[in-house]
C-alpha cells in the first residue's frame, strides 16, 4: 500500500466515523421541539405561580434535567452504539457523579456550618 | 497609574542581605551557564532540539530538571526555617523576621507541591507513558510542550517574587480573609495566585491530553485491562486532573476577582463567606494528594515486578484500587477543617469516608508484599527506595487514619503533628516514589546507569534525615506545637526542634550524594552505558526501546498479548527482530509556538500582579496572536525515511543481541 | 516463517491507522474531555452561588431583580441558536459551503443577540447601583452568569473564525473537524444555560 493511498483511507475512515456520530436534520428537530416544551413549562409553572411551591421546585428540577437529557442525546449526540460514542458518554457520567458529589457536599457543609452559627 | 503600575525600584529588596547574596549568586550562575553554553556553541542544540522539541521524551526530561532545580530551591527553604526554629528558642529572635519567615514557609509549600512534586510526576509520566502503550507520542505533540512551557512560567513567576516584590505571607493554603486586599494589599498574594493559575492551566492540558492517548493511542492488541500498571495509575491520577484542577482554577479566580474588582466572595463584609474558599480550595487539595501518589504507587508495582523477576501480584485488585481511591478521594476532602465548626453528621461522614479511604491503600500495600513473596528481590537502588517507602508511607498512612477521627483531630489540628504526618505520605510516599522512578527509568532517558553507591549513600541519607527530621514533629506536636510558629519560648520543645534540624542536614547530605551521583555518572558514562536497552531485564514495552529511545520510538507498532508484552515477546522469541524494510513514518515537528505562548502568558501574569495595565493586554493579544498563527500553519510534520529507520534499527538489535549473547556466553 | 511475515503485514498495517497524531476522531475526542474540564469549572461556580445567594447585605435579592420574561427572551434565542448550528453542521458534513456559512450566520446572530441582552442586564442592574461590588449575591450572581456569557462571547469569536476559515478554505477535514469542536462546545454552553436559568432565576424568583 501506497503512502498516499493509506492517508486517503485514514480520512475516509474518519469520515464514515464521524457518520455515525453527528445527528440527522430529523433528531435536531425532536430535540429543538422537545426543548421549547421543556423549557416553557417551568418558566410557565414559576411565571403563573399556579402550583404550589414544592410542585413547582420539582416541576423545575425534574424539567432541567430531562431536557439535559434531550440536549445531550440529540444535540450532542451521545450514544451507547460507538466506541467513541462509550468513551464520551462515560466521561460525561463521571463528570456528573464528581459534580454532583462536589456540589451537593459543598452546599451541605456550608449549610450546616451556617446553622451552627446560627446564620 | 504611572507606567510601571505598582512595579519601582523599592521592589527590589536591597535592604535584606540573604535575598541580595541568593540573587548574586542566581545571576553568577546564569551567567556561568549562558558562558558555557556559548562557548561549546550549544545555543542552536538548546534551542531547536530542547526548548522547541515536541518529543514527549525530550519534554519529560526537561519537566524533571524543572522538578530537580525546584526541589534544590524548596528544600534550601526547608533548612532555613529549621535553623531558624533551632536558633530562635527560649526568648532568641533568630535570623529571620517574621514577614520574611512567613514568605519562606509559603514559598516552600508551594514550590514543593506544585513545581516539584508534580513536573517530578509529569516528567516521569511523559518519558514512560506512550512507550509503555507502544505509542509513538502523545495525542497533542505541541499541547504537550505548551503544557511544560506554562508550568515552567509559573515557576519562573515563583522564583521573579524572590528578587522583585515579595511571595504571599498567608500559607501555602492562601485562605482568606488573610489573603484578601484588606490583610494583603502586598503583591504576594497576587504572585501566589498567578503563578498557580498558569501552571494549574498547564497540568489540566497534560491530562487532557494523557488521558487522549492513553484511550486512542494504544498499540494494537492491548486492551484497557492489559495496560502496564503504572501507565494505568497515571491514568487515574490524570482523571483526578482533570476533575479537580478546573477547581482550582474556579477558585483562584475568585480570590482574584475579590482582589481586583472589590467583589465579596470570601470577604468579611458584604455577606461574603470565606469557609467556602476552604472548602473549594480542599475540594481541590485533597484529590491533589492522590494525583501525586498514585502514579508513585504505579513506579513501586513496576519496581517490585522487575526485580523480583515476577509478574505483578494482583494487577486487577491493584487497578481497581486505584480507580476507588480516585472516587473516594473526592468525599473526603473536609478532614481538613474539620475544626471548622460543621455539625457533628458532616464531621462524622468525612471522617468515616477518610478511614475508609485507607482500606484500597492497604490493599495494594499487601499486593507489592505477595509480589516480593517468594521472588527474588535484586535490592538495587530502586528497590531500595521501594522497600523505604513501604514502612516510611506505613506510618504516614496510620497517623493519617488518626487524624481523621474528628475528635482527635481538634486536638492536632495545626499542630506540627500534622506537619510530620503530611510529610511522612508525602516524602515517603510521592517524593521516594519519583527517586525511584528517576533511578528506574533514567537508564531508558539517558542512555547510561546512575552510579549504584552513591545512589544507595543517597538513599540511607535520606531515610534516616526523614526520620530523624519527623519523627520529633510528632512530638511536638503531642507536647502543643503549632505549624508556623517563628520563634519559641519553651524549653520542653527545644531538644526536639535540634534533632528536627540534624534531621534536616542529614536529608541535604542525601540531596548532595544524589548530585555527586548524576556528576559521577556522566563522568563514567561509557562504564555505565546501557547497550541493550533493557538493562533491569524489564517486563514492559518501554524496555524494548534503544536507551535513549529512537525519537520515533518504535519502527513497527507491536502488537500486544499480554500485560508483561516485553517478557511475552522475550519469551516468544520476538524481541530485538531484524526486518527487511520499514514503511515511513509520520512524525511531527518542533515548534517554538509554545515557549512563545507561554512567554506571553507569562508576561501577562506578571503585569497583572503589578498592575501593569497596558503590558497585560499586550501581552494577551501576543499570545491569542501566536496561538492562531500556529492553527493556520499547515507545515507541521513530516516523514522520517525507510532508509533512516533500517540504519538506527540494525544499529540497535546489533548492540542488543551482541551484548545479549556475550552475557549467555559468560553464564 | 509464513506466520511471522503475515504478523508482520497486520502490524503494518495497524501502524499505518495510528500513526496520523491529530486525527479528527482524537481532536473531538480530546475537545470534549476539555468540556468535561470545563464543566467542573460551573459547577464550582454553581455552588458558590447555592451558598451564597442568600447573602444579600440588606440589598436586593433575585425576586427583586430578576426579570423572566427577559429570561425567556434570551433562553429562546440560545435555544433557536443550537438547532440553527446544527444545521451548518449538517451542511457542512455533505460538503455544502453556501449553506454551511449563511447558517452559521444565523446561529452568531442569534448568539450576538443573546450576548446582547446580558450585556444589557448587566449595565442595567450596575446603573441602579446593583453591581457585583454591592453583595455576595450579587458577586455570585454576576460571576456566574458572567462565566457563561464570556464563554459564548469566546464562541462568537470562534465562529467568525471558523466563517472566515470556511469561506477561505472551504470544508476540508481539518475545519470540519474544528466545526464539530465548535458545535460540542455551542451545545455544551446551551446546556450550562439550561442550568442558569433554572437554578438562578427561575428558582430565584420562587
Amino acid at each position: 500500500m501506497s503512502h498516499s493511498e493509506s492517508h486517503v483511507l485514514n480520512e475516509l475512515h474518519t469520515q464514515s466515523h464521524s457518520d455515525a456520530s453527528h445527528g440527522s436534520v430529523k433528531d435536531y428537530l425532536i430535540g429543538f421541539v422537545l426543548s421549547i416544551i421543556l423549557t416553557a413549562i417551568p418558566f410557565w409553572a414559576v411565571m403563573s405561580g399556579t402550583l404550589s411551591k414544592p410542585t413547582t421546585f420539582a416541576c423545575v428540577v425534574v424539567m432541567a434535567i430531562v431536557q439535559i437529557w434531550v440536549h445531550l442525546k440529540y444535540f450532542l449526540h451521545l450514544n451507547f452504539t460507538t466506541e467513541d460514542g462509550k468513551a464520551s458518554s462515560l466521561s460525561f457520567i463521571f463528570s456528573a457523579l464528581i459534580i454532583v458529589m462536589v456540589v451537593g457536599l459543598s452546599v451541605w457543609i456550608i449549610y450546616e456550618s451556617n446553622a451552627m452559627m446560627m446564620y | 497609574m504611572s507606567l510601571f503600575g505598582k512595579l519601582s525600584l523599592d521592589a527590589i529588596p536591597f535592604h535584606e542581605p540573604i535575598l541580595m547574596v541568593t540573587m548574586a549568586v542566581v545571576v553568577i550562575a546564569g551567567a556561568l551557564i549562558a558562558a558555557l553554553v556559548t562557548k561549546y556553541k550549544k545555543w542552536g542544540v538548546l534551542w531547536h532540539d530542547w526548548i522547541t522539541s515536541i518529543d514527549h521524551k525530550r519534554l519529560g526530561v526537561m519537566y524533571i530538571i524543572l522538578a530537580l532545580i525546584m526541589l534544590f530551591r524548596g528544600f534550601s527553604d526547608a533548612i532555613m526555617m529549621r535553623a531558624q526554629l533551632a536558633l530562635a528558642t527560649g526568648g532568641a529572635t533568630g535570623y529571620l523576621p517574621p514577614e520574611h519567615y512567613d514568605q519562606i514557609f509559603t514559598a516552600h509549600g508551594v514550590i514543593m507541591i506544585i513545581f516539584m512534586a508534580m513536573p517530578f510526576m509529569i516528567g516521569l509520566m511523559n518519558i514512560v507513558l506512550p512507550l509503555q502503550i507502544g505509542a509513538r507520542d502523545v495525542a497533542f505533540p505541541f499541547l504537550n510542550n505548551l503544557s511544560f512551557w506554562l508550568t515552567a512560567g509559573g515557576a519562573i513567576l515563583i522564583n521573579i517574587s524572590l528578587f522583585c516584590g515579595e511571595f504571599a505571607k498567608t500559607g501555602w493554603v492562601a485562605y482568606p480573609p488573610l489573603s484578601e486586599m484588606s490583610f494583603s494589599p502586598g503583591v504576594g498574594v497576587d504572585y501566589y495566585i498567578w503563578a498557580l493559575q498558569i501552571s494549574g492551566i498547564g497540568t489540566l492540558l497534560t491530562a487532557v491530553n494523557f488521558l487522549v492517548t492513553v484511550f486512542k493511542m494504544r498499540a494494537p492488541g492491548m486492551r484497557l485491562m492489559q495496560m502496564p500498571i503504572f501507565t494505568w495509575t497515571c491514568t487515574w491520577a490524570n482523571i483526578l486532573i482533570a476533575a479537580s484542577f478546573p477547581i482550582l482554577t474556579a477558585v483562584l479566580t475568585m480570590l482574584t476577582l475579590d482582589r481586583y474588582l472589590d467583589f465579596h466572595f470570601f470577604t468579611n463584609e458584604a455577606g461574603g463567606n470565606a469557609m467556602m474558599y476552604i472548602n473549594l480550595f480542599w475540594a481541590w487539595g485533597h484529590p491533589e494528594v492522590y494525583i501525586l501518589i498514585l502514579p508513585a504507587f504505579g513506579i513501586f508495582s513496576e519496581i517490585i515486578s522487575t526485580f523480583t523477576g515476577k509478574r505483578l501480584f494482583g494487577y486487577k485488585s491493584m487497578v481497581y484500587a486505584s480507580g476507588a481511591i480516585s472516587i473516594l478521594g473526592f468525599i473526603v476532602w473536609l478532614h481538613h477543617f474539620f475544626t471548622m465548626g460543621s455539625s457533628a453528621n458532616v464531621n462524622a461522614f468525612f471522617g468515616v469516608m477518610t478511614m475508609v479511604i485507607a482500606v484500597p491503600t492497604g490493599v495494594k500495600l499487601f499486593n507489592w508484599l505477595f509480589t516480593i513473596y517468594r521472588g527474588r528481590l535484586r535490592i538495587t537502588v530502586p528497590v531500595l527506595w521501594t522497600l523505604g517507602f513501604m514502612v516510611t508511607f506505613t506510618i504516614g498512612g496510620m497517623t493519617g487514619v488518626l487524624l481523621a477521627i474528628p475528635g482527635a483531630d481538634y486536638v492536632l489540628h495545626n499542630s506540627l503533628f500534622l506537619i510530620a504526618h503530611f510529610h511522612n505520605t508525602i516524602i515517603g510516599g510521592a517524593v521516594f516514589g519519583y527517586l525511584a522512578g528517576f533511578a528506574f527509568w533514567f537508564p531508558k532517558a539517558m542512555g547510561f546507569k546512575l552510579h549504584e553507591g552513591w545512589g544507595k549513600a543517597s538513599f540511607w541519607c535520606w531515610l534516616i534525615g526523614f526520620f530523624v527530621a519527623f519523627m520529633p514533629l510528632y512530638v511536638l506536636g503531642f507536647l502543643g506545637m503549632t505549624r508556623r510558629l517563628n520563634h519559641t519560648n519553651n524549653p520542653d520543645w527545644n531538644i526536639w526542634l535540634y534533632i528536627a534540624f540534624v534531621g534536616a542536614v542529614i536529608i541535604m547530605f542525601g540531596i548532595l550524594f544524589q548530585v555527586v551521583q548524576l556528576i559521577v555518572s556522566f563522568k563514567n558514562r561509557e562504564a555505565l552505558k546501557d547497550t541493550t536497552g533493557d538493562p533491569w531485564n524489564g517486563h514492559t514495552l518501554e524496555w524494548s526501546t534503544s536507551s535513549p529511545p529512537q525519537y520515533y520510538n518504535f519502527a513497527t507498532i507491536p502488537h500486544v498479548h499480554d500485560i508483561d508484552t516485553w517478557t511475552d515477546m522475550k519469551e516468544k522469541g520476538q524481541a530485538y527482530q531484524q526486518q527487511a524494510s520499514y514503511a515511513p513514518i509520520h512524525m511531527p515537528k518542533n515548534t517554538s509556538a509554545g515557549v512563545m505562548m507561554s512567554a506571553c502568558f507569562t508576561t501577562f501574569c506578571f503585569a497583572m500582579i503589578w498592575h501593569i495595565w497596558w503590558l497585560a493586554i499586550v501581552g494577551v493579544i501576543a499570545g491569542i496572536t501566536v496561538f492562531f498563527k500556529r492553527c493556520y500553519t499547515s507545515d507541521v510534520d513530516y516523514y522520517v525515511q525507510p532508509e533512516e529507520i533500517l540504519e538506527i534499527e540494525s544499529a540497535h538489535n546489533k548492540s542488543a543481541t551482541t551484548f545479549n549473547q556475550g552475557k549467555e556466553f559468560s553464564a | 516463517m509464513s506466520a511471522t511475515s503475515a504478523d508482520i503485514n497486520i502490524i503494518n498495517h495497524d501502524a499505518h491507522a495510528h500513526e496520523h497524531h491529530d486525527t479528527g476522531g482524537d481532536t473531538v475526542f480530546g475537545f470534549w474531555l476539555y468540556l468535561m474540564t470545563d464543566c467542573l469549572l460551573f459547577a464550582s461556580f454553581f455552588a458558590t452561588y447555592a451558598v451564597l445567594y442568600m447573602n444579600t447585605a440588606g440589598g436586593v435579592s433575585g425576586k427583586d431583580i430578576f426579570e423572566l420574561d427577559f429570561v425567556a427572551v434570551e433562553t429562546a434565542a440560545l435555544l433557536l441558536s443550537s438547532i440553527t448550528f446544527g444545521f451548518a453542521m449538517i451542511s457542512a458534513h455533505a460538503q455544502k459551503k453556501a449553506a454551511t456559512l449563511t447558517w452559521l450566520a444565523i446561529t452568531f446572530a442569534f448568539g450576538a443577540v443573546f450576548i446582547g441582552m446580558e450585556i444589557y442586564e448587566f449595565h442595567h442592574l450596575i446603573a441602579h447601583g446593583n453591581g457585583p461590588q454591592r453583595s455576595a449575591f450579587l458577586t455570585s450572581f454576576f460571576s456566574l452568569v458572567g462565566l457563561h456569557g464570556m464563554h459564548v462571547t469566546a464562541g462568537l469569536i470562534w465562529m467568525a473564525t471558523m466563517m472566515f476559515e470556511v469561506s477561505r478554505r472551504g470544508l476540508n477535514p481539518a475545519t470540519v473537524t474544528r466545526l464539530s469542536c465548535l458545535s460540542l462546545f455551542w451545545h455544551f454552553l446551551d446546556v450550562v444555560w439550561i442550568c442558569v436559568f433554572t437554578v438562578v432565576y427561575l428558582m430565584g424568583v420562587m
